[in-house]
């Protein structure tokens, strides 16, 4: 299952292949995040009508990672952007969710008192409502990444690499070393990008509202 | 699309379900029953699953080879996670009150936890049998890269031919069927609980 020589030889070649799986994740993640929060915002202003968007957008979640993938790819063709576009959309659902939760269960005496010592929405947004909301932001972008990281590897599916590249030619060709080289650091970007957020969620929560 | 394909797929999933539930209970009780390897237990079932899906069934195709059982115990690993903590959560929860009621009643461990505890707790565990169900609707599309069959063959067929009404007929199948389980479990969860706990 380990051979060495198998791995030096393919180094560069791998390196180039987790370069790119993590270029797509970083860049669609970011991407989808972005667009996430500013629906979120503007979703808690129209809650009437969240009540019955978010349901929709549950379902749309059920709707596996491939699809997306297949379908933008009959549309634009075998190009990066097809991956990028497609892994955003599927990563701003789980944010969304989880932000627009985050805000709108904000406690309600918070935002008087902001509105008590003269703050005005834009304000009250950005200092009261979004810090309060973060926790559970950055859960959602934790979700997003680790659905990214693993749907990324369909990216091989149309050509364009990642570490899906090495994974497709072991199973094709049942080459059981390839598999390896393009699991274990899938696995290992997966848990470490995991890991990573877990500590930027610590650190960005208040000191007061940590657990333990 | 075939029928095949859907028997196919209901089969892979309720294959895993049933070692979820068996497993889940099982390494929920034990992480109950002993506090020192909750974290661990914890730690273990969230890791597998953030590996990413494709890579777990290529890691385990190597064992398994390409068969449904590879996706079986993927999809299983996968999954175990909602149930195990649902279980362990649902066991620690139940009112301390009752736990002594029941020790006072003289019932030996084994007993409270069959008779009291797990039962009290069923509530909550469904519920992580639900969202354990749900997600592997999804994630067994994955199943036929590795030589599982299912919808996953449809969609991809579909993909490679430029064929619409393939991914068509392949997504809205998942999505009744995700929907259709996430419905009917969330009604049967309602009704578990206690009257005086449900919601209006």
């Amino acid at each position: 299952m380990f051979d060495w020589g198998m791995w030096v030889r393919y180094a560069p070649r791998l390196m180039n292949a987790i370069l790119t799986h993590f270029y797509f994740v970083i860049v669609s993640v970011t991407i989808g995040s972005v667009i996430a929060v500013i629906l979120a915002i503007a979703l808690s202003r129209f809650k009437k009508a969240a009540k019955y968007l978010m349901p929709i957008l549950g379902i749309f979640q059920t709707i596996p990672g491939i699809v997306f993938i297949g379908v933008l790819f009959i549309y634009i063709g075998m190009r990066p952007e097809t991956v990028i576009i497609a892994l955003s959309v599927y990563a701003i659902l789980p944010v969304l969710k989880n932000a627009y939760t985050g805000i709108v269960t904000v406690d309600p005496a918070l935002i008087e008192a902001g509105r008590g010592i003269g703050m005005n929405p834009w304000i009250l947004l950005w200092r009261v409502e979004l810090p309060m909301a973060l926790n559970s932001i950055i859960t959602g972008i934790r979700m997003s990444t680790i659905y990214t990281v693993s749907w990324a590897v369909l990216a091989a599916m149309i050509g364009q690499g990642g570490l899906g590249e090495f994974i497709y030619i072991g199973i094709n060709s049942n080459m059981k070393q390839f598999i390896v080289m393009g699991s274990i650091p899938a696995a290992l970007m997966a848990i470490g990008l995991g890991y990573l957020i877990d500590k930027v969620q610590v650190k960005l929560t208040p000191r007061g509202l940590r657990r333990n | 699309m075939k029928l095949e394909h859907v028997t196919q797929h209901i089969y892979l999933v309720l294959m895993a379900a049933l070692f979820t539930i068996v497993f889940g209970l099982i390494f929920g009780i034990i992480a109950y029953l002993f506090p020192k390897v909750r974290k661990y237990v914890i730690f273990v079932f969230d890791l597998f699953q953030t590996i990413p899906t494709l890579a777990t069934l290529g890691l385990l195709m190597v064992v398994f080879g390409a068969s449904p059982t590879t996706v079986i115990v993927g999809l299983t690993l996968y999954n175990l996670l909602p149930v195990v903590r649902n279980t362990m959560v649902g066991l620690m929860e139940v009112a301390p009150a009752i736990k002594e009621a029941a020790e006072g009643m003289g019932m030996p461990k084994m007993t409270k936890l069959f008779k009291v505890e797990l039962p009290l707790a069923f509530p909550l565990i469904f519920a992580g049998m639900r969202i354990s169900l749900v997600n592997s609707i999804g994630s067994a599309v994955m199943g036929f890269f590795v030589g599982g069959g299912g919808l996953g063959y449809v969609l991809y067929r579909g993909i490679r031919t430029m064929n619409f009404t393939f991914i068509l007929q392949g997504t809205l199948t998942l999505m009744a069927m995700a929907i259709v389980v996430d419905a009917v479990m969330s009604y049967y969860e309602h009704k578990l609980l206690p009257k005086n706990q449900r919601g209006v």
